[in-house]
This record gives structure tokens, sequence and C-alpha cells, in this order.
């Protein structure tokens, strides 16, 4: 039961990510940001898509890839959820790849932290890993954010 | 009879008779599909039902066989053949012709349709051993429909006549007033025909293959439908469009801006005209949302009749207003909370008719239910004519499950006492009953009143009833903000929740705000207003701001929960309408936020729920008693323990005060300006004659000096006398003084006895011993010198 599938891929730090498009709603160019005061340290703010406001996630902090830096450049990638569609804030956009199955390999379990939860896989690409990532998990904060929270 | 009721019925038929040519149709082609047969039956029925309460007598006796014949198909007495579809469909036909000549003439028109009944008649009686004896129609139909004969003289299936009989109680129990024209209680009675679906589908689901529940519901839905020229929309496409609009609102904000900036005149009327067509087009799109509140309302005659009936009370409900229009949102969410308040207004309010006659009032209890626009949002109001509450026992009750003080309950009036029933834990019913005390308390309804930005409050008066009164926003997707900055972005506060604004310049920056053990306090009138600082809420800053460096403060007075309390932002912008949106679920745990805006800019604002930050300030506290402190320090302030007082210098310098609120005014009168009336030294003042007081003349000690021993005398350089205008008893009198020394707030600690005749009581304030005066006793005797002098004048002449 070989067959592929097509990743919409990004880059976060030193890190290569995917998911998978149909997940993706589309990709948008840096937007202003509005900050919100007491949310999850990971929630950088809120962003205007054409009329629909949308919470936008820092991956660079919800994978563990170090501090939040400035919004200004990140790419936003619209993902769609049961909810609202929620903004993952990247530090750049890759090409839209379709995976072969038998490259698939779970994430080696010495992965730890929040990186560990959110990879669903590994995709052994020419010359690189490509890291499957889980939608759903990085969206959903209220489990696996607590420990990302308030550690300031 | 209203033609609203007519038109509604026309509509509602005709769109159940384009059904019946369907599903007879299909039926046709499926004879023993028996779900599409007890759709037909109950749509026939509805029909039937309908022509009976309308008067519409032919009409009803084709609909009537039609049902007779539709009910045995039912049961599996008849199969059906052609033939009887032929004539089924005849009859939708002859129904059909009718309506339309009740829609253009408002009767049935001439017409002779004994063939068709004889048609139908003949058909069913294929099975006429079979049917059972049934009683007169007579006795289920309304007075004002008699039946025709034919009708009548139809066996009648008990099946077909039970759901109609069901109906007639609630009918002969709601006539407005002996009605000289038969089909006047049909304006009161037409909601009643509501349940009628149910009770159709009930019965459906009762005898023989039941109708899945969804296309009963799907049918009543069919009904409810407004008009023929009315089609029914999803509501997510409605919020789709909406949202739409509220970007094209962006997109006109920024041309406007742009075409303003260019003043070319090509783009500048293109752009007045896009300007126009959007305001009208967000209008439009708000509109499709409004609801009348008749739609939650047309439930309550039911839920009254079957409340009353459980607690054998009469109960008569009445309405006004019912056309009054909510946004959707709106009427769902206050549906739960009315039914809740009618539901416990019949079961307690309302006594029973033993009672009602003992103290004199009519057997027939009334409910009223009232809705009207007021200064931009509706006001619902449900008021009975019942007992009453009784505040002490209320009190009482508060007091025993330890939600208020004793001494707190002492304090309180009746007002206050009767909207104790507001508080958390207050409604467990002292009596369970079956009807209301489910758990579901008053707090609850005030709760989710309060969620949707509106209030509610009762009042009552023993042994005439009680009116529970709502404040309901008309809507929720667009409201009116404050726009405030703090800590450089900005944020919008629902302008419901907002009193006033206080800035405090310069040095009152420094001087208007008070610590009370770190907790700053500002002075707003005489009553101390817990600040907080939205920056330190919102943590963008630790600290509260160094405010010997702060040019100004920015106070915007708020109101949660009856508690006031003083937000101090960096900034205030503007006030805006703005489009609410709710936050992702990432962040709905946030209380201080109620949702997010799109501002002009096109950039996010987020929307300050004031509650949420009265709470988290502990400003209120979550649960308890969150009226009760404020009530504490309402009647504090009627004790007179605390009271804003004019300061001022009386004769040889002594420190005196008078209540603030009786000065109406601080004046001066130029010494060439008083008069003399008769004994009495005056000035025009504002149109009157006001009669001047001097301190000096009726304070005891200074009794035996001239009369004209005030200060000019003393300052002969002084032109003009201190005066002020004081009220009491309905008089207005001069009050000369030497000099204004300060207004000040001052919780009264040190009180010593009075002075002297005409003092209440002595005081420190501001480190001086001051002499609170005794007001009315001055003035009676004021007038008593006056009364007594001119009797002595006139002795002396």
């Amino acid at each position: 039961m070989t067959g592929t599938r097509q990743l919409c891929t990004f880059h976060v730090v030193d890190g290569y990510f995917g998911i998978p498009v149909e997940q993706v709603q589309e990709v948008v160019r840096p937007q202003p940001i509005t900050p919100v005061p007491l949310a999850p340290r990971v929630v950088r703010g809120l962003i205007n898509l054409r009329g629909q406001i949308l919470t936008a996630i820092d991956l660079r902090f919800r994978l563990g890839l170090g501090e939040p830096r400035d919004t200004a450049n990140l790419m936003n990638v619209v993902v769609r959820t049961d909810d609202s569609p929620v903004s993952f804030l990247v530090d750049e956009i890759g090409e839209v790849l379709n995976v072969d199955d038998t490259t698939f390999e779970l994430p080696p379990e010495t992965l730890q932290g929040s990186m560990r939860e959110l990879i669903d896989c590994a995709y052994k690409l020419e010359g690189r890993l490509l890291l499957g990532l889980s939608t759903q998990r990085t969206i959903n904060l209220t489990e696996t954010a607590s420990q990302n929270q308030d550690q300031h | 009879m209203s033609d609203d009721i007519v038109r509604e019925f026309l509509v509602e038929s005709s769109e159940n008779l384009d059904l019946l040519d369907r599903e007879l149709i299909n039926l046709e082609k499926d004879p023993g599909n028996r779900g599409t047969l007890a759709s037909i039956f109950r749509t026939i029925h509805t029909i039937k039902g309908t022509c009976g309460f309308l008067g519409f007598t032919k009409l009803e006796s084709v609909a009537h066989v039609g049902e007779n014949l539709l009910s045995k198909l039912r049961d599996g007495e008849l199969a059906l053949n052609p033939e009887m579809t032929t004539a089924l469909l005849a009859m939708v036909d002859a129904i059909r012709q009718m309506l339309a000549s009740v829609e253009a003439v408002g009767n049935e028109g001439e017409r002779n349709d004994q063939e068709l009944i004889q048609t139908l008649t003949r058909l069913l009686q294929g099975s006429a051993a079979l049917a059972a004896p049934a009683p007169k129609s007579e006795a289920a139909a309304p007075a004002a429909a008699s039946p025709v004969a034919p009708a009548a003289a139809a066996p009648l299936e008990p099946i077909a006549v039970s759901p109609a009989v069901s109906i007639a109680p609630p009918l002969a129990e709601l006539p407005v007033t002996p009605a000289p024209v038969a089909p006047a209680p049909l304006a009161d009675a037409a909601p009643k025909s509501e349940p009628k679906p149910d009770h159709a589908a009930e019965h459906a689901a009762g005898h023989g293959p039941a109708a899945p529940a969804s296309e009963s519901a799907a049918q009543s839905q069919a009904r409810t439908a407004a008009s023929e020229s009315s089609i029914r929309v999803d509501v997510t496409l409605l919020d789709k469009l909406m949202n739409l609009v509220g970007e094209l609102v962006l997109a006109r904000n920024q041309i406007l801006q742009f075409s303003n900036a260019t003043e070319d005149a090509g783009l500048l009327a293109p752009s007045q005209r896009l300007n126009l067509i959007t305001t009208e087009l967000q209008e439009g799109v708000m509109k499709t949302r409004m609801q009348p509140i008749g739609n939650i309302w047309s439930k309550f005659p039911r839920t009254v009749r079957d409340v009353a009936t459980m607690c054998g009370k009469q109960v008569r409900i009445e309405m006004e207003g019912k056309e009054t229009e909510l946004d959707k949102t709106i009427v769902e969410a206050i549906k739960d909370p009315l039914t809740h308040i009618v539901r416990n207004s019949v079961d307690h309010g309302i006594e029973k008719p033993e009672r009602r006659v003992a103290v004199g009032k009519p057997a027939e209890g009334r409910l009223l239910l009232r809705a009207y626009h007021e200064g931009g949002q509706v006001i619902i109001e449900i008021s009975d004519d019942g007992g009453g509450l009784d505040a002490d026992k209320i009190r009482r009750k508060a007091v025993e499950k330890g939600l208020i003080t004793p001494e707190q309950a002492a304090r309180m009036g009746e007002r206050e006492g009767v909207n104790l029933i507001f508080l958390p834990g207050f409604s467990t019913a002292e009596k369970v009953t079956n009807v209301s005390g489910r758990g579901v308390g008053m707090d609850v309804v005030k709760t989710n009143i309060e969620k949707i930005g509106g209030t509610v409050d009762v009042q009552s008066k023993a042994g005439t009833g009680t009116t529970v009164r709502m404040k309901i926003p008309l809507t929720l997707a667009i409201i009116p903000a404050l726009i405030v900055t703090s800590g450089g972005e900005r944020y919008a506060i629902p302008q419901i929740s907002l009193l006033e604004l206080v800035r405090l310049d310069g040095e009152d920056a420094q001087k208007g705000i008070e610590l009370i053990q770190g907790v700053p306090v500002h002075r707003l009138r005489g009553r101390l207003l817990p600040l907080v600082y939205l920056n330190r809420e919102l943590k963008v800053e630790d600290e509260a701001p160094d405010l010997s460096k702060l040019p100004a403060v920015n106070i915007v007075v708020l109101q949660a929960d009856e508690r006031q309390f003083g937000l101090v932002v960096d900034e205030i912008n503007d006030t805006e309408e703005i489009v609410v949106k709710p936050l992702g679920k990432q962040l709905k745990g946030i209380k201080t936020f109620a949702g997010s805006t799109i501002m002009g800019d096109g950039r996010v604002a987020l929307i300050l729920d004031v509650l949420g930050v009265a709470q988290t300030s502990n400003v209120i506290s979550e649960n308890r008693a969150r009226a009760v402190v404020e009530k504490d320090a309402e009647s504090a302030a009627l004790h007179g323990e605390r009271q804003t007082l004019l300061l001022f210098a009386g004769p040889d310098d002594a420190h005196m005060a008078v209540p603030l609120d009786r000065v109406g005014r601080l004046e001066e009168f130029p010494i060439a300006s008083v008069e003399r009336a008769g004994n009495q030294e005056v000035v025009q003042y504002r149109g009157e004659i006001l009669p001047l007081l001097f301190l000096s003349e009726v304070m005891e000690e200074r009794r035996n000096r001239t009369r004209h021993a005030p200060s000019p005398a003393k300052s002969p350089t002084i032109d003009r006398l201190q005066g002020i205008v004081y009220s009491g008893d309905g008089k207005r009198v001069g009050l000369v003084i030497d000099r204004i020394l300060d207004i000040v707030d001052e919780t009264i600690q040190v009180k010593a006895p009075p002075s002297r005749f005409g003092v209440l009581y002595t005081t420190v304030i501001d480190g001086r011993v001051t002499e609170l005066l005794d007001m009315p006793t001055l003035l009676r005797v004021f007038e008593q010198n006056r009364a007594s002098k001119s009797q002595r004048e006139r002795v002396e002449v």
C-alpha cells in the first residue's frame, strides 16, 4: 500500500517541516499582528485575514526551537481547524512536495520535548529529513502548552 | 381579527398545499410508505384546524372529509387506490381555490363542493363498518366555527378529533373580553395554534409507524416561514455576509480616507456613493438577522396554561410589542431566562383563585409581557398581578443562607431586598415545586442576561404584583465601543458598561489618586472609586505608573455588576461601532477579553470584558454576594458616614460646614444689590427674591449684636457678600458667610456634641474644629424671627 502524499513545507530555525496540503487553507505574507496579553506565550497575537480574525501561533516557540523573535518577517501558514482557522508563524515557506509513503518513518524515541509531541513522522528525503507536523496537536494548547507557558 | 393571522395562514397553507401535491404523488408511487402518509395527514389536519379557528367553514368541511379518509389510510383500514388519490388531489385543488378567493376577497367565495365531499365520503365509507361512532365535532371546534352539516354528518374518527379537543381548552380560557364579534379571541388564540404540529406529531407517533422526528421538526419549521415572498437562509451564510460587509466597510473607510486626501473630484463622487451604499448594505444585512420577539413569546401561552393547570390557577397572558425586533442570537439567548421568569410568575407570583377572590382581585390572574425600544436597547417586562415578593422574607432567607449579614439586611430597602433573589445560592426554593425550583435559579437568569450585555431587575409591591424588567442590547454583532490605548495597543470597551470618563491633569493627576494600603482609589464626587491599571491587568507593565511623571491620568469609569470602578488607561481615543468577533479556542480561557474586532486601519483590536476585568482585578468577587458590597457602601452613605461638605469660614472665622448636596450655587452679592423687603434683607437672584440669612444673626452668641454686624461692617473694604444659595424644605435662602474654604469628602469619625445652638455636631476637618450646621433648625429660627419681627414692627406701628 504505497502511495504519495502532498506536503506543504516550511522552515523554522534549522528544522524542515511539512503538513498535508489539504489542511492548509493558504499561505500569507507577513501580517500586522495584534498581541494578546495574558495569552499563552506561543500565541503571538491576532491577524486579520480578509475580515476573519485568526490566532497566530509561533511555531518556533511552539516547537521549542528558541525564543520568539520579531514577527515582522514571519510567514503565515493558515491551517484549517474544526474551529476557526489558525495561522502558524514560520520563518520561510518551502515548496509543496510529493512524498512517498515508503520514506515515512516514526520519529526516534530520543526526540524530546514538545517536538516529540508534535511530530507525527519523519520523511527521509534525499540529503535531509522532513518532519511531519500534527496540526491537531499543534493548535491544541490546553494540554501541551502548559509547559511552554509561564516559564518566564 | 388581525389580517396578519389570515395572511400568515395563507402563506403557510400554500406552502403546505405544495407539499401535499408532491407527497400525494409520491404516495401513489409508493402506497406503503407510512411516513409519507403520516406527513400528509398532519398537513391536512393543520389546514383544517386553522380553517376552523379562522371561521372558514367551507374550507374546513372539505379538509375534514379528506382528513378522515387519510386517517383510515394511515391506520391501514383502507388501501390507497388511484381514485382516492384523484379525490384527494381534487380536494387539494379545491382548498387552493378557496384560499385564493380568501386572499382576493376575504372569503371562500360561492361554491359548491358537495360533489367532492360526497366522493370523499363514499370512498371513506368503503370501510364504514369499521368506523367507530365519534364525538360530535361541535364539542371540539371553537364556538366561532360551527361546522357545517356535511362535516357533522360525516362519521368522525376519534383520532382525528382528539388533537382538536386538547387545543380547545386554552382557547376557551383565553377570552380577552366578552367578545361581541366571534373571531375576536382569535387574536389571542393565534399563538395557540403553534402547539398543534406537536400534537399532530405526538399523535402520529402514538399510532402506527411514527414519522421520524426530524420530519416533524422540518414540518413545524415550514410552518413558521414568514411569507410567500420569503426564503429560508442558513444563518452561517448570513454570518458570512456580515463578515464580508464588515470588510467592505473597512475598504470603504480606506478609500474615503484616500479620496479625501487626494481631493480628486473624479474619485470623490464614486467614493461618496460607495459610502452610502455600504452603509445601507450594512444595515440591510443587520436586518436580516433581526427577529420579532413574538417568535419566542408565541410559546408562552402554552407554557402558562400548562403551569397554571398544574398549580390549579387561572392565568391570562397578554402581550404588548410582539413585533419588537432583536438579533437572532439574542432572541436565542433570552429564550430560557424568559421562560424561567414566566414560569416563576405563574407558579410563585399569581395566587390561587380562592385567595385572589378573597383579597378582592379577579379570580383570573394576569401576566403581561411587554417589549419596547428605549435608547438603543430593548426593554422586556414581565409583570404579574400576583401577591408580590415579600422583601422581609427574602431578606431573612438571604441571612439564613449566609448570603448577607443581618446588619446588611437591616439596612436594605424594599427594592434592594427583592433584588436579593438574584444572588447565587438564593433560589434553591423553600418549596421545590414541579415547575420552578428545578435548580435554574434567578441568578442563572441574571448571569445569562448579563452575558449578552443586558441587565435585569425586579420591582415588587406586596399584594399587587411583581415586574421583572430586562434591558437587552439590540444586537451583539455590532456594538458601540470606546477605544482606548494601553501599552501601545488599542482595546475596545463596550459602551454599555461605560459610565463616564475622568481626566486628571497636572497636579490633579498626583492629588486625585490616593492609596489605601497600596490600593489606588479616586474620589469621584464623594465616593471612593477603586482604580484598576489596565497595563498592570494585562501584564504589559508591572508597576503602577509613576504618577508624578504623568502629565495626565485617564480614568474610564465602568460599571460591572452594579459595582463601579475606574480603569486607568494610557489614552482615550474615540467611540466607534465595532463588529464583534469571537476569539479562537486557544484564547477562550482568558476572562479579560470578550472578543476581538477589526479597526478602521485593518488591524485587530481586543474587546475588553468589563466583568472579566473586574473579576480578575478583584473589584468584584467572583461569586458570592456580589451586589452586597455596593449596597453596603450605599447604606453607609445614607447613614451619613461619608459626606461631601462645603467648608467655609463663618462669623469670627469659625470653621463651619454644610452638606454640599443642598448647596445650589456659590454666589457673590454686591453690597449695593442688597435690598430690604419689609424687615428682611434680600437680593434679586435669577428672577426670584432670595432672602439673606446672616449667620451672625441667627446663631446664639451673635444674636444680641446688631443686625448689620456681618463682615462688611468689620472690614469696610469689602463691597461684596459671599453667599451660599442653600435649598431646604422647598425654600432657598442666601447664606451669608465670610469666605469659602474648601469642598471635602469626609468620613466623620470624631464627633463632639454641638457647641451651641444651630450646630448639629462638631468634628475635626483638615485639622480644624469645624461646626456642622443644623440647617433645618437655623432655617426654622430664621423664619420665626422674621415672623416675630414683622409682628413686633406691626405692633410698633
